[in-house]
């Protein structure tokens, strides 16, 4: 029988409920508030009393309100039709509550329980299956969604039958299996999965070797992140951690995108409602959102619900994942989730680590991280998840544990800079402070030389010292004066502004500049180096900033031109003639 | 214990803090509200049948036999089309003298929307102020403070864009208002003949703070009738959230919980997101669209709670008084609108997006040649030039006195490029330098 209780004690959403038989660790519940059953979660026992986490307002709560315990953890209900859907952090489809308002306590399905879906067959009868294993699909959009043994089938199985091709419910029985003891489990398009436990349906994790293509400069060219790789992005309040997000959403080189809005602002959610139905995907032609699916628990949705959604995304990610999909998973802000955390731990009079965060956070950032990474399915198909989050240090200070936290879990670091993005230098990562671990991996190095160029990886390692040495000189001038400094310091400073302006800034806002292929990207750091590598002849230093502002200007011109169109020839032609002014001609 | 009209009434208190009081109650609901000695009180903590109350405006005199009675619901306010024209205290009960209202009592601090119920914000709203239609762009549905050090004219400068917008409904939430303060803003909208729009709700620093904590979702629950009963356009002031920020401390600290940054609340992010998410655009037309002041203490952002407003918040408007000019202006470096891109070049010319960064980047080279005047360096010619140009922008631009429309914003942007500048040093897409730079330039 279901352990049940009563309220005995309400301070926020934290209830302490006197329960009157057994209740596991992060057990579900319902407390029963005139009617309404509102969902939350054991995160303490204490005898007696269980302490839960209410994911609803507790307003009109009363001491005695009844309580049922569900014998299970948080969890998500996983089969086809979750792609393009609109979660809540619970996986509510949000589409199907007709209110302006949310209700509290209301409920929805997170799938479709009337569409048919075509399913053909991949396994026979008589194989050997086990958790993960393929037994057949259906078209979910344009994604092969394989209908899976469940995650919680432990052991092997040997198939008894699996349906013949056709159209089928997600709760018709599609294969039924047998267990070594000869037990029979049937097996439908949907199974559950608890939120914090990580999915392990793979044989191996790998270290990532490939690049996953992002469309944004600052990122492919200077510090690179790797398919099934892990990166976060810190930055003050309106340096562009969003929009950046946003913009890897649209052209990163994924199968499937899962955004997890954790605890931000609603308008940024509705931007994606209504842009990514209208968006091509232009890898594809179709639309962005066929490949997208959004958890949204905005700021002013339960705050304990902030820490599922990111859990809920991530398990979804997961189970692509199995299908041997390439996810990437974006979530913004994990602050958010951190300080929902913060909130409750203060409400247990826990004792408080640093700025009062609980002592474990960074525990849990980097357990969560560990469950992105490139993998071998037991199938030996590779499929991965990326996973990039976003940081909200209070007061912009990156010594905060937040920040600190994350900077030990993820391999990439894309630090927003405020200078950079008050004088409007989007995307603001600092490109001196910024790093990607993957650079420096020899199959990284290896699988960037041959794909782009023998020589880029020496390049890119140029390119970030021409940026330092340029910043020096800045330094340099402003300490001693335009005149005070030999004229070379000026033309080693604007060498590292064209890097700067040509390669790191890009216009996100821009049709053909918001995302560039690596091919251009590799021309674009080719001529860039090209002019870096060259000296000129000036006479004093006042020559020296008109000159490469214009080269600035139609480099600039040519990232807003279509590539290799008639008039991004043109202006390469253009770029030519004023180097020629200029350009000092070695004879060797 | 005794039962009046259903109401259940205890005089047994068995613990008072300087904002709290306890006592044994059965049978009451979370965030009810509650009498205590007369004054309101709200539920705050429940444990067993120990209540704990906040009593809003402090529990000075209160003996341990003082009558409690429980109202048996959370705070309310009463909304309905007489709100017009009125104001009212932080509880909704009016202070112009005039008859309570009659109307709908609606509970405050309600629901959140439904993300997919909203629509995205796309009506630009026109204050003539260049500083904020051409670099920091306001859309309905948007959600924005003013940051200001307390000797910038904020509640000035907030009531003339609530004047030029065309809201069909203005609604002030003031918090901490000095009295003065509270009389300049009847006099406006006054003055404006605006007064059949406005509805005011003041908690003045005369108020005992507490009780501010009220205001903004009182004020917020009356736009949302406004806004989805009846579909119009409500425009939120809400002055000075700082106060509020203030009066949130004073709670949670007098509650022995744990403070985090600057002695604030570890909850103040979500706080503050419940009253700044409230701003929204519906499909059918209504919309809130809330301006908010936050003061700051010498200019410091990173103080959390202008840093949690930033960071909830849809850009930030910021004054600052610039020396050269003798002027107050919109900070174009530190202020933002995050829904320009939503209506500018869209809704407005073309050029707007390039024009406005272009005039931006400019206007920073001159910091830097100030930056390089003050170290007592040479000026180049360009430097000579950016100053020029930054010194006229200011003055003909980022002004809080400037009333044009955004194509003749437009137009001082081109002829001040061409004044001082060449085109490359412009930097502004070819198609547009050809057709906006002025034929009359240095180069033409
Ligand atoms: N790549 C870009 N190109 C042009 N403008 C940009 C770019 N990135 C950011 N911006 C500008 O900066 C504003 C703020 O960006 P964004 O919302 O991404 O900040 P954020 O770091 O997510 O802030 P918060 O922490 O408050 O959420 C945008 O609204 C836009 O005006
Ligand atoms: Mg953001």
């Amino acid at each position: 029988m279901a352990t049940t209780g009563k309220v005995a004690g309400i301070i926020a959403n934290l209830v302490m409920v006197e329960v009157d038989g057994p209740v596991s660790q992060n057990e579900i519940c319902y407390i029963d508030v005139g009617g309404t059953k509102l969902m939350s979660e054991t995160i303490k026992i204490v005898g007696n009393t269980a302490y839960v986490q209410v994911f609803e307002s507790t307003r009109r709560m009363r001491a005695g309100n009844p309580v049922e315990f569900a014998g299970h953890m948080l969890e998500v209900t996983l089969g086809p039709g979750i792609l393009s859907r609109n979660y809540d952090g619970l996986q509510n489809d949000l589409d199907k509550m007709e209110q302006v308002f949310l209700q509290r306590g209301e409920y929805t399905y997170p799938l479709d329980e009337n569409k048919k879906w075509d399913f053909v067959p991949i396994a026979k009868a008589g194989e050997r299956v086990s958790a993960g294993s393929w037994l057949g699909e259906v078209k979910e959009n344009w994604i092969g969604h394989k209908i899976m043994v469940p995650f919680a089938f432990e052991g092997e199985y040997s198939i008894k039958s699996v349906a013949a091709a056709g159209s089928y419910g997600i709760h018709d029985t599609i294969a039924v299996l047998t267990d070594a003891k000869g037990q029979e489990r049937t097996v439908t398009m949907v199974q559950k999965w608890p939120v914090k436990l990580a999915v392990r349906a793979y044989k191996e994790k790998k270290r990532p070797f490939k690049i996953m293509e992002t469309g944004t400069r600052t990122i492919d060219t200077l510090n690179p992140i790797a398919e099934g790789g892990t990166g976060f992005i810190p930055g003050p309040f309106g340096c562009g951690k969003t929009v950046l997000q946003h913009s890897l959403a649209k052209f990163a080189e994924a199968d499937m995108i899962i955004v997890a809005a954790c605890g931000e602002r609603a308008n940024e959610v509705v931007e994606i409602f209504t842009e990514f139905p209208e968006l091509d995907d232009p890898r594809t032609g179709r639309k962005l959102m066929e490949r997208t699916t959004i958890i949204c628990n905005t700021s002013n949705m339960p705050v304990a619900a902030r820490e599922a959604s990111v859990y809920t995304a991530m398990t979804i990610a997961e189970y692509y994942r199995a299908m041997g999909l390439r996810i990437l998973l974006l979530a913004d802000s994990t602050s958010r989730w951190a300080q929902a955390l913060r909130e409750m731990s203060n409400r247990l009079e826990e004792l408080p680590g640093p700025d009062a965060f609980p002592m474990d956070l960074s525990a849990i950032v980097a357990n969560f991280y560990a469950r992105a990474g490139y993998v071998i399915l037991n199938n030996d198909q590779p499929a991965s998840i990326t996973f990039i989050g976003t940081v909200s240090p209070a007061g912009g200070n990156l010594k905060e544990p937040v920040t600190e936290s994350t900077k030990k879990a993820a391999r990439c670091f894309y630090a927003l800079a405020q200078p950079r993005a008050d004088s409007k230098r989007y995307p603001a990562i600092d490109p001196i402070d910024s790093y990607s671990k993957y650079l420096e991996y020899d199959e990284v190095q290896k699988y960037l030389n041959e794909k782009i160029h023998p020589e880029w990886v020496p390049n890119v390692y140029l390119s970030k010292d021409i940026l330092l040495r340029g910043r020096e000189a800045f330094e340099q001038i402003n300490i001693l004066g335009d005149d005070g400094v030999p004229i070379e310091y000026h033309e080693r400073y604007w060498k590292s502004e064209i890097i700067d302006f040509v390669i790191l800034q890009q216009d996100g806002f821009d049709k053909i500049d918001q995302s560039t292929p690596i091919e251009r990207q590799r021309f674009m750091l080719d001529r860039v180096l090209g002019i870096c590598k060259s000296s000129f002849k000036f006479d004093s230093f006042e020559e020296v900033n008109p000159y490469f502002k214009r080269i600035i200007n139609t480099f600039k011109q040519m990232n807003y031109s279509e590539f290799n169109s008639d008039k991004f020839k043109a202006l390469d032609a253009d770029l030519g003639k004023i180097l020629a002014e200029r350009e000092v001609v070695h004879a060797n | 214990m005794q039962t009046k009209a259903g109401q259940k009434i205890y005089s047994k208190i068995t613990q008072i803090t300087k904002a709290t009081c306890s006592l044994q109650a059965s049978g009451v609901g979370y965030e009810e509200m509650a009498m205590v000695h007369g004054r309101l009180a709200q539920v705050v903590k429940i444990v067993g049948d120990r209540v704990t109350l906040q009593v809003f405006s402090g529990t000075e005199g209160i003996p341990t036999n003082a009558e409690v009675v429980f109202l048996g619901h959370p705070p309310m306010v009463k909304v309905g089309e007489e709100l017009a024209g009125r104001f009212f205290d932080a509880y909704g009960k009016p202070i112009d003298g005039k008859p309570e209202i009659n109307g709908e009592e609606r509970e405050i601090g309600g629901p959140s929307v439904n993300p997919v119920r909203r629509k995205q914000p796309s009506e630009l709203i026109a204050t003539g102020i260049a500083g904020i239609d051409l670099n920091n762009t306001l859309v309905t549905g948007q959600k924005i403070p003013f940051f200001a050090d307390p000797d910038q004219p904020y509640n000035q400068v907030m009531a003339m864009v609530a004047m030029r917008a065309k809201a069909d409904r203005i609604i002030l939430g003031g918090m901490g208002l000095s009295n003065d303060d509270y009389l300049f803003f009847k006099s406006v909208f006054e003055n404006a003949g605006a007064l059949d729009r406005i509805i005011a709700f003041v908690n003045t620093t005369e108020n005992p703070p507490v009780e501010r904590l009220l205001v903004p979702q009182t004020a917020l629950t009356a736009a949302e009738y406004f806004a989805v009963d009846r579909n119009e356009k409500v425009l939120v002031l809400l002055t000075d959230m700082t106060l509020y920020c203030d009066a949130l401390s004073i709670v949670s600290n007098r509650m022995d919980q744990i403070p985090s940054k600057d002695s604030m609340p570890g909850a103040l992010y979500s706080d503050l997101a419940s009253i700044y998410e409230k701003a929204v655009q519906f499909p059918s037309g209504g919309s809130i669209t809330i301006i908010a002041v936050t003061t700051l203490s010498g200019g410091d952002i990173t103080h959390a709670i202008p840093d949690n407003t930033g960071y909830i918040t849809e850009g930030q408007l910021f004054l600052r008084r610039d020396t050269d000019i003798g002027k107050v202006i919109v900070d174009p470096f530190r202020s933002l609108s995050r829904l320009k891109q939503l209506v500018i070049g869209k809704k407005t010319r073309v050029d707007h997006p390039q024009v406005m960064n272009a005039a931006v980047r400019l206007y920073a080279d001159a910091a830097n040649a100030r930056t390089k005047m003050e170290n007592g360096f040479d000026l180049s010619d360009y430097d000579e030039r950016t100053l020029r140009f930054a010194k006229e922008y200011s003055n003909s631009l980022l002004a809080i006195d400037v009333n044009v429309d955004v194509d003749t914003m437009l137009d001082t942007g081109w002829k001040l490029f061409s004044r001082h500048f060449t085109q490359a040093e412009v930097g502004i897409k070819q198609e547009l330098m050809q057709k906006f730079w002025p034929a009359e330039s240095r180069e033409g």
